[in-house]
C-alpha cells in the first residue's frame, strides 16, 4: 500500500461520506443519511489468480461496481485486494461479482491478519541492512585508497574516519547477531551467530587498536561487509518466513467462521466463537454445517465428500447426527449444537493434527547440517592459529591476534549465510507465482525427496461436481422428464443432468405440480401420471455402485449414472509424476465403481477404495517405514491425519480447514499441474543449495591457508568475501 | 590533498541523504506492494487515492 493507499483507508475508515465520492456514487442521498452513522468495514480477500497491471483495474473496477463498496485496492506481491464496504455488503456479494469476472477469491479474516509484529521485525532488519549498506559504501570508497597504497598521516586519517563510521554501524546493525549468539552461549551451546559476533567484535577491536597504533592493516571494511551480508541473509530468511507464516494465518482465516442462529424465532448471524452447546442453528440449502449437532427439523441430503470421500449424497433428517463440515443440499435444516468451535470434531481433528506437526519439525534441513560441524570448526581454525603464531613468533600477541581475526573473518560463514536463503527465497517466489503457498519452510527440502505420491480421489483428482455419463442411453422420452424434473432443483446433480440436458439439446417435458422433497429428490405430474426423480429407495430402484440418482415414470425405473469432473491438468500432473519415475498411488474413501474408473482414466494401476480415514494413514505409515518418501495430495478431513503423516503434504485451497492445516503446501488456483513443477523445482533448490555450500567452502579452501599462514591481508578478505556472496546469489537466481 | 577536507564530508552526506530517502521509502510503506506499484504504472485508471470528487472524476474504462 501506498501512503497515498493508507490516507484513503483512515478515511474510509472515519467513514465521512464526503472523502469516499464512490460510496455517493453509489447509494442514493437516503443511503447515504443512513450510512452516515455508520463506519465502513473492512474485508480482506485472497485472490490467488490475479498476476498483471489488467487484473488489477478489471479487480478493482469490477468490485467498485458493487454498490455499497468505498475502496477497494489489489496488493499483487500478496494477491491481495483490502476492500472497504458498508456492513450491509456481504463478502460473499464480492466473491462472486469477482467470481463472474473471472477470479477465484477467498474471505480472509482481518483480525487473524495482523502481522504488525512480524512487519515490525521486517522492518527493523531492513533498517540494519540500509545502515550496513551505507557505512560499506563508504568505507569502501576510503580502504580502496588505503589499498592503492595511502601512507602515514592519510592512511591514518582514513582508518579513523572509517572506525567513526564502523564502529557505531557495528554496534548498531550487528545487535541481531550479538543477541542470539548470547542466547546460544548462555545454554552452552556453538551456534552459527558465535563465530559471527566474535569475527565482528574481534574485527572490529583490533582494527581500533591498529588505527591508535597506526598501524598497516584494519578491518573495518571486512566488518562491516560481513554485517551486510549476514543481514541480507538473515532478511531473506525473514521475509520467507513471515510469507509463510502469513500463508499459515491466511489459510486459517479462509473460511471466515459464521453461523445462522435462532435467537427467540428470528434469525442472527453469529461468529462461530459466540455459539453455545444447545442453540439452534439454521443450515440454508448450499451451506456448510458450522458445528456438530443433532437435527431437529426439516430433511435434506448432506455432502459428506469432504470429510469421507463418498460421492454419493447421504439422507438426513430429524434426529441424525451431523458433523461440521458437511454440506447441507437440499432443503433447509435446523440443528441443535451439541458441540461447537474449539470442541466440534473439525478442531478435535486439527488438534490431533497438531501432534503429527512437531514430529515433522524434527526434520533437520541442510543448513542446520552444515553448521553444525562448521561452526567447532571455525573456532577449532582460528585458535590453533593464535596459538601457532604466539609460540612461532615468541609471543608477539599483536600478530598473533591478527592472524586469528584474518581466519575468523575469512571462514566467518557469510556465503553460507547467503546459500539457503537465497535459493529458498528464489524457489519460494517462483512457487508462489505458479499458485502454491510454501506454509512451511522445510517444505521445499522434503519435497525434493520424494519418491511416492499418494493421491486421495474426491475434491483432489476431480472437483467434486458431478457430470451425468450415460445421458444418451436413455430413450429421449426418459430424458425429457428427467430434464423438466431436475430443473426445479438446486441439488448438484439435478443441476448437472439439467445442465447436460440443455447441452445436449433435449428440451425439458412439461411437468406440472413439481414440488421438491428435501432429503428425497423431486416430484411432480407428467401427463396425469406422478413421476419422480431421487433417491433410489424413493424411486424403488435398484442402488448402482457409482454416484446416480433414479427416475420413476409408471412403474418404470431408470438410473442416471454420474463421474466426478477431473481436476484440470490432473491428467498432466499424473503424466509428469510417471516421467519423474515416481510412484503413484490411489486411496480414496469413495466406492469401488468410482475410484476404479478414474485411476483407469488416469492410468493409476495401484489403486484403492472404500478406505477408511485410519486405513489411509496406514498405508502411509507403512510407506513411511519400508524407507519411502510420502508426498500425500488430499483435501478432505478423512485426508488429513494421512497428510499429517505424509514426509510432505499438499492440499487444494477448496480443501477444509483441518487438511489445509495439516498440509505443507496449499495449492491456490484450481489446476493441479503446477504440483509436478513444484516437485521439480524442489529437487532444483536442493541441488542448488548443496552447490552453493560447495562454492563458499571452495572459497575458504582457498583463503583459509593464506589467512593461516599470516598472508591475508584486509584486500584479500574483502575480495573473498564479495565475491563468494554474489556468485552464491547469482546461483541461487539461476533456478528456472 | 587539502580537497580532502571537502570530498569526504561530502561523500558522507550524499550517502547520508541516500539512507535517509531509504529510510523514508520504508516508513511511508513503498516496499509493501513492489509488484503491484510495477504494474499499476501500466494501468490508465486513477491511481490517487482519495480519488476526485465524482463530477470531475475521469473514467477512461
Amino acid at each position: 500500500m501506498t501512503i497515498a493507499a493508507a490516507v484513503a483507508w483512515q478515511d474510509v475508515e472515519r467513514a465521512s461520506p464526503g472523502a469516499c465520492p464512490a460510496c455517493a456514487v453509489a447509494s442514493s442521498a437516503n443511503a447515504l443519511a443512513e450510512m452516515a452513522g455508520r463506519a465502513d468495514v473492512g474485508v480482506m480477500l485472497s485472490l490467488p489468480s490475479a498476476h498483471c497491471a489488467a487484473c488489477i483495474s478489471t479487480v478493482e473496477h469490477t468490485l467498485m461496481a458493487v454498490p455499497g463498496i468505498s475502496s477497494a485496492r489489489v496488493n499483487l506481491t500478496l494477491k491481495r485486494v483490502s476492500v472497504s464496504a458498508a456492513p450491509d455488503v456481504a463478502p460473499a456479494q464480492m466473491i462472486a461479482a469477482l467470481t463472474a469476472a473471472g477470479y477465484e477469491a477467498h474471505e480472509l479474516d482481518r483480525g487473524i491478519l495482523s502481522t504488525t509484529n512480524m512487519d515490525q521485525q521486517g522492518r527493523e532488519l531492513l533498517m540494519r541492512l540500509g545502515v550496513a549498506f551505507f557505512s560499506m559504501m563508504n568505507i569502501m570508497l576510503l580502504s580502496v585508497a588505503v589499498w592503492s597504497g595511502a601512507e602515514g598521516a592519510t592512511r591514518d586519517l582514513f582508518h579513523w574516519i572509517s572506525a567513526l563510521i564502523a564502529i557505531p554501524t557495528v554496534i548498531f546493525a550487528g545487535q541481531p547477531f550479538f543477541r542470539s549468539a548470547w542466547a546460544s552461549l548462555r545454554v552452552w551451546r556453538l551456534g552459527m551467530d558465535v563465530p559471527i559476533s566474535l569475527a565482528l567484535i574481534l574485527a572490529s577491536s583490533i582494527s581500533l587498536f591498529e588505527t591508535i597504533q597506526g598501524g598497516h592493516q584494519a578491518y573495518f571494511d571486512a566488518a562491516v561487509m560481513l554485517c551486510f551480508f549476514l543481514l541480507l541473509g538473515r532478511y531473506l530468511d525473514h521475509r520467507t518466513r513471515a510469507l509463510a507464516r502469513s500463508a499459515a494465518e491466511e489459510l486459517a482465516a479462509l473460511e471466515v467462521p459464521r453461523a445462522t442462529v435462532l435467537v427467540d424465532g428470528c434469525d442472527v448471524v453469529r461468529p462461530i466463537a459466540e455459539v453455545r452447546v444447545g442453540d439452534h442453528v439454521r443450515v440454508r440449502p448450499g451451506g456448510r454445517m458450522p458445528v456438530d449437532g443433532i437435527v431437529t427439523h426439516g430433511t435434506s441430503e448432506l455432502d459428506r465428500s469432504l470429510l469421507t470421500g463418498e460421492s454419493l449424497p447421504v439422507f438426513a433428517g430429524p434426529g441424525m447426527a451431523v458433523s461440521a463440515g458437511e454440506v447441507n443440499l437440499t432443503g433447509p435444516l435446523t440443528l441443535r449444537v451439541t458441540a461447537a468451535g474449539k470442541d466440534s470434531s473439525l478442531h478435535r481433528m486439527a488438534d490431533l493434527v497438531a501432534v503429527a506437526e512437531s514430529a515433522k519439525t524434527r526434520y533437520t534441513t541442510l543448513a542446520e547440517r552444515a553448521a553444525s560441524w562448521y561452526s567447532p570448526l571455525v573456532h577449532l581454525l582460528s585458535f590453533s592459529a593464535f596459538g601457532f603464531w604466539m609460540w612461532k613468533t615468541g609471543g608477539d600477541l599483536r600478530f598473533a591476534i591478527n592472524v586469528s581475526a584474518a581466519v575468523l573473518i575469512i571462514t566467518c560463514p557469510c556465503a553460507l549465510g547467503l546459500a539457503v536463503p537465497a535459493v529458498v527465497t528464489s524457489a519460494s517466489g517462483r512457487l508462489f507465482r505458479k499458485g502454491l503457498l510454501i506454509k512451511n519452510g522445510t517444505a521445499l527440502e522434503r519435497l525434493a525427496e520424494v519418491d511416492t505420491v499418494v493421491l486421495d480421489k474426491t475434491g483432489t483428482l476431480t472437483m467434486g461436481s458431478p457430470e451425468p455419463v450415460d445421458f444418451a442411453v436413455h430413450p429421449a422420452w426418459v430424458a425429457e422428464i428427467a430434464a423438466g424434473l431436475a430443473g426445479a432443483s438446486s441439488h448438484p446433480l439435478a443441476s448437472a443432468l439439467a445442465k447436460k440436458a440443455a447441452d445436449v439439446g433435449i428440451c425439458a417435458a412439461r411437468i406440472e405440480d413439481v414440488q421438491e422433497v428435501p432429503g428425497y429428490g423431486v416430484k411432480g405430474r407428467y401427463q396425469g401420471a406422478e413421476v419422480r426423480l431421487g433417491r433410489a429407495d424413493w424411486c424403488g430402484g435398484a442402488p448402482l455402485d457409482v454416484t446416480a440418482t433414479y427416475l420413476r415414470s409408471g412403474n418404470q425405473t431408470h438410473a442416471f449414472a454420474f463421474e466426478d469432473n477431473l481436476r484440470p491438468g490432473a491428467e498432466a500432473a499424473i503424466a509428469a509424476f510417471k516421467a519423474m519415475g515416481k510412484d503413484i498411488r490411489l486411496i480414496s474413501g469413495d466406492v469401488e465403481g468410482a475410484v476404479g474408473a478414474l485411476a483407469a482414466r488416469l492410468g493409476i494401476d495401484d489403486w484403492t477404495a472404500n478406505a477408511l480415514p485410519a486405513q489411509k494413514v496406514a498405508l502411509v505409515a507403512g510407506l513411511t517405514q519400508s524407507g519411502r518418501k510420502v508426498l500425500m495430495i488430499g483435501d478432505g478431513l478423512n485426508d488429513t491425519a494421512a497428510l499429517a503423516a505424509a514426509h510432505v503434504s499438499i492440499s487444494p485451497a477448496t480443501a477444509l480447514d483441518a487438511a489445509r492445516v495439516a498440509s505443507d503446501i496449499v495449492l491456490l488456483g484450481s489446476s493441479i499441474a503446477p504440483v509436478a513443477d513444484a516437485l521439480r523445482i524442489s529437487g532444483q533448490t536442493r541441488r542448488r543449495i548443496i552447490e552453493n555450500f560447495l562454492i563458499s567452502g571452495g572459497y575458504n579452501v582457498i583463503a583459509v591457508p593464506l589467512a593461516l599462514v599470516g598472508m591475508a591481508t584486509p584486500l584479500a578478505a574483502a575480495l573473498a568475501m564479495s565475491l563468494s556472496s554474489i556468485t552464491v546469489s547469482l546461483n541461487a537466481l539461476r533456478l528456472k | 590533498m587539502e580537497i580532502l577536507a571537502y570530498l569526504i564530508p561530502i561523500s558522507l552526506i550524499l550517502g547520508g541523504t541516500g539512507l535517509a530517502a531509504f529510510f523514508w521509502a520504508m516508513r511511508s510503506h513503498q516496499f509493501d506492494d513492489p509488484e503491484g506499484d510495477a504494474a499499476r504504472i501500466l494501468c490508465d485508471d486513477w491511481d490517487q487515492n482519495p480519488k476526485p470528487a465524482p463530477a470531475k472524476q475521469a473514467k477512461p474504462l
